[in-house]
């Protein structure tokens, strides 16, 4: 990028590169992503070493090279791809619920004083329930099945996208609501021109928040029951102690979450670039 | 005022209306699953009040506490120094991002591995997991500081020391407080399943027990008994943030 900008430069290469120079790595485009590259290869190099001088125990903790490879073994493995989709799915299954009983019950709370306060102290309660604490109860009712699954990862985002939908509906902008009434738009139109627009952006953040949340909540349950998936797969790695393996899959896991906060991320703006609070240069 | 009581009215009779439903639903249900909510109750009281305080509750929450305050305290401290430093959070950013992005009961089976069965494996997997969402905000809240603040503050001439303590805590402590609460469930996540695994005592060793031996009643107990941990946890929480960040929601409510 830097190269670019200096050959685009009209007057004087040397000079160009002179103040390219001046400018920290840091702020420099792309200089920051090639810190990061660093970052990441100098704390791998740590870990190589802290294995090679012993800091680590090398038995329970393989280097990183070996870890590193055996990942990229794992990669061409079908079993792998299949857990990797299993997680997925369950994850994904669980999110759909919580969205599709979440938004309806927050926008209803967010738009009807009535239903707020009928429900809110129900909410307020069960809000904060650890999830963890319903997984033996999951395991008697549904066993190793993936509906164990679905059923936590549910629990466990439905409240931030309850939450979302409430204030979503709550933020309507209230010119723009007189506006609507005065122009005596339909209950419907109401709801589909003016409700559903501006409690969009709260429920994609809501979304947001819960995909990462869905993908820990399928791996941990995975992980607990032994319903398939990576969770489950870490632990019969580590069972048949095939530490190197579930070193990869734990590491493959991170790099899962990782990819799905950036896609959920930029899926956000992209989804959303009509609305002003994803236009850059404005507050939202 | 009449208002009020209509509203109090509602929130009282429809939660009481919830809760009568779900007794009507236990007392009914032949699942061997379902206890009628008063032996669940009463159950909760001769476990909880207090007969295995001492034995479990306390264990668990000692343990919880030790990990997550080491947490908060090295997660402050680590993320706002890599705040400070540009070339360093940069460097850092991506690594930091990872262990915030693994689940954090992944890291429990080689926790075990590395450390065994011990009461310290508990509370270093719990301070594990918990210092990554806290050192994340730390670092970004104090990187994306106000220019004109710290500007100002360097003009003003305050030590390094006066900065902290008056610009730079202040101003990046919503988001670190947004890291602890993250951090929060984290530790009670973990409080409970480090405990599945060869403890002798402990909430999360009562709840898996009772439920491998079928004491469902015992189950349910222990489940009520973390809910309400549950939701103490964040009422605690929520004062001690509202204490705190009181200067910050008075600023955000007047502009708003």
């Amino acid at each position: 990028m830097s190269v670019l900008d200096v050959a685009k430069a009209p007057a004087g290469r040397l000079s160009a590169w002179r103040s390219a120079a001046r400018v920290p790595l840091v702020r420099r485009p792309g200089g920051r992503t090639l810190l990061g590259v660093i970052g990441s290869l100098g704390a791998l190099a740590l870990w190589e070493l802290a294995v090679a001088v012993g800091v680590l125990p090398a038995q329970d903790v393989p280097p990183a090279s070996e870890v590193l490879s055996e990942l990229v073994r794992l990669l061409g493995e079908s079993a792998f791809w299949n857990a990797v989709w299993r997680t997925l799915a369950g994850a994904a299954v669980g999110l759909g619920i919580a969205i599709a009983v979440g938004v309806p019950i927050g926008m209803l709370m967010g738009t009807s004083r009535l239903v707020h306060h009928a429900l809110r102290p129900t909410v307020e309660f069960l809000r904060p329930v650890p999830g963890v604490a319903l997984i033996p109860l999951a395991v008697l009712i549904w066993g190793q099945s993936v509906r164990a699954v679905w059923a936590l990862v549910a629990f466990a985002c439905v409240w931030p996208m309850l939450v979302q939908a409430l204030y979503g509906a709550q933020g309507v902008d209230e010119v723009a609501r007189d506006t609507a009434r005065s122009f005596r738009l339909t209950r419907a139109d109401r709801v589909r021109w003016l409700l559903i627009p501006s409690a969009l952006p709260y429920i994609a953040t809501g979304i947001r928040i819960s995909a990462s949340m869905a993908l820990i909540v399928a791996v941990s349950v995975e992980l607990l029951t032994g319903a398939p998936g990576l969770g489950s797969s870490i632990v019969r790695a580590q069972e048949a102690t095939r530490f190197t393996e579930m070193y990869a899959l734990i590491v493959a896991s991170g790099i899962l979450g990782i990819a799905i906060n950036l896609a959920f991320g930029r899926a956000e703006r992209y989804f959303l670039r009509w609305h002003q609070s994803q236009r850059p240069g404005e507050e939202a | 005022m009449s208002a009020r009581a209509g509203r109090l009215g509602l929130e009282v009779g429809v939660t009481a209306l919830i809760f009568a439903a779900i007794w009507l639903f236990t007392t009914s249900s032949d699942s061997y699953l379902v206890v009628a909510l008063p032996d669940m109750l009463s159950r909760f009281r001769e476990v909880w009040l207090f007969d295995r305080v001492g034995s479990d509750l306390v264990p668990s929450l000692v343990r919880m506490t030790y990990g997550y305050v080491t947490a908060v305290v090295v997660g402050v401290v680590v993320g706002v120094a890599i705040g400070l430093m540009p070339l360093l959070r940069a460097l850092t950013h991506p690594l930091i991002s990872f262990m915030r992005a693994v689940p954090p009961i992944a890291l429990l089976p080689p926790a075990i591995i590395v450390l065994g069965l011990g009461n310290s494996m508990r509370v270093f997997i719990i301070a594990f997991v918990c210092v990554w969402p806290v050192l994340l905000n730390a670092a970004d809240g104090t990187a994306e500081l106000n220019k004109t603040l710290t500007d100002t503050a360097r003009v003003y001439g305050l030590s390094i020391g006066q900065r902290l303590r008056f610009v730079i805590l202040p101003a990046a402590s919503p988001r670190i407080f947004a890291g602890m609460r993250t951090s929060l469930s984290f530790a009670v996540l973990l409080l409970v399943t480090s405990e599945w695994i060869a403890s002798t005592n402990g909430v999360g060793s009562f709840l898996i027990q009772a439920q491998q031996t079928f004491r469902i009643t015992d189950m349910w107990a222990a489940i009520i008994l973390l809910g309400l941990l549950g939701y103490s946890l964040n009422q605690v929480f929520s004062l001690v943030e509202r204490r705190v960040l009181r200067w910050h929601l008075r600023s955000t409510a007047t502009s708003a």
